[in-house]
């Protein structure tokens, strides 16, 4: 059955879009049917993550207005034929999307598509509140940081209340990504610990990815980091949460890089 | 890990972050999902007062201070000029 999963977060700048693509891939790779929705009307970004940047013709807004029909704006990524991008337009209208168009666009991708994955813009305000808006599932990225832990805060509040299953009286299914976790800076007592964030926000954990140079290079290169450097800590981070997103037993674990003498001997703080 | 943070010369940061986040967030959820109570009280004055007289909703401004054994609501109600005239035609 059709998952709706919205990849959110209040704070911007914490790996949203960059989570969408890595979690599109690994959920393609998977063998599941994949589309990537990016609802960031005015900044879009996820086609340029996924290097389709020079292949979008029609957009989410386009599909919603009825000016192209759904087929003609989805765009099959060259590297895996389950992986499907609906861009978003970079027009400064804020207000193009409407619920309605939204509500008919994702039941049409429903139809079609094993994973509807929703990239959401920052902030609090309507194009976050519609990309959740439909949402089964939501991933909710966090950085160990107190302001990024506060916003999460707020839009778990606005999951529990602002969504059609919460309208309901449903649930929607809530997971924490913490992105950009320091191990070593957590155990100098720098860095808010994983088992602060989670007790602080109480929603289970779906996964911990690793601050990483892997992160920035695959999107210097528009693939995803799942896909762009396999063996790489985040890429493993995201394929275990993406397993347990399918609902499998993947133990926790704090994926770390191999770290060259000289880090050690500086103590890691060259990143 | 003390070592390092002998050397290092400062205390952890991390539980401030901790508990500075739990005082924040006890508070700001106990006020999350009643209605704005200002906006509420602002649009209706608003609306009684424009009844009689022609006003600008941007000149109201209303602003609640919460002491620790006083509260004060300030209610600051500009009115534009001509109101006198607006107030016999509406009387």
């Amino acid at each position: 059955m059709a998952k709706v999963l919205v990849v959110t977060s209040g704070k911007g700048g914490v790996g949203k879009t960059t989570t969408t693509a890595a979690m599109g891939a690994a959920l393609a790779q998977a063998g599941e049917k994949v589309v990537v929705v990016d609802f960031d009307v005015g900044l879009r970004n996820l086609d340029l993550v996924l290097g389709a940047e020079r292949r979008v013709v029609f957009d989410l807004i386009n599909v919603v207005h009825g000016v192209a029909k759904l087929p003609q704006a989805l765009i099959r990524d060259k590297r895996l034929e389950n992986l499907w991008l609906l861009p978003a337009s970079q027009t400064k209208d804020k207000d193009a999307l409407t619920e309605d168009g939204v509500g008919r666009v994702i039941t049409e991708l429903r139809k079609t598509f094993d994973w509807v994955v929703c990239d959401s813009p920052a902030g609090i305000e309507r194009g976050a509140m519609l990309a959740m808006r439909y949402a089964d599932e939501a991933i909710i990225v966090t950085n160990p940081e107190v302001s990024s832990v506060r916003d999460s805060d707020r839009i778990i509040g606005m999951l529990d209340s602002k969504t059609v299953r919460a309208e309901n009286g449903e649930r929607v299914e809530k997971h924490i990504l913490i992105t950009r976790y320091d191990p070593g800076r957590a155990a100098r007592g720098e860095m808010l610990s994983i088992d602060d964030v989670l007790e602080i926000l109480a929603t289970p954990l779906l996964g911990i990815v690793p601050e990483s140079q892997d992160v920035l290079r695959a999107s210097n290169v528009g693939c995803p980091v799942t896909l762009n450097s396999p063996a790489s800590a985040p890429a493993r981070a995201y394929h275990d949460a993406m397993r347990r997103l399918l609902g499998e037993e993947v133990e926790m674990q704090i994926p770390s890089e191999r770290k060259g003498l000289m880090n050690l001997l500086l103590g890691r703080r060259a990143a | 890990m003390s070592v390092l943070r002998l050397f290092a010369g400062r205390a952890a940061s991390a539980p401030v972050a901790r508990e500075r986040l739990q005082i924040l967030l006890a508070h700001e959820r106990s006020l999350r999902g009643q209605p704005d109570l200002l906006m509420q009280l602002r649009e209706e004055i608003l609306a009684v007062v424009s009844r009689h007289v022609v006003l600008d909703p941007d000149k109201v401004i209303v602003r609640m201070d919460r002491g620790k054994h006083v509260s004060t609501l300030e209610v600051d109600i500009e009115l534009p000029n001509g109101a006198d005239r607006a107030f016999a035609s509406a009387g």
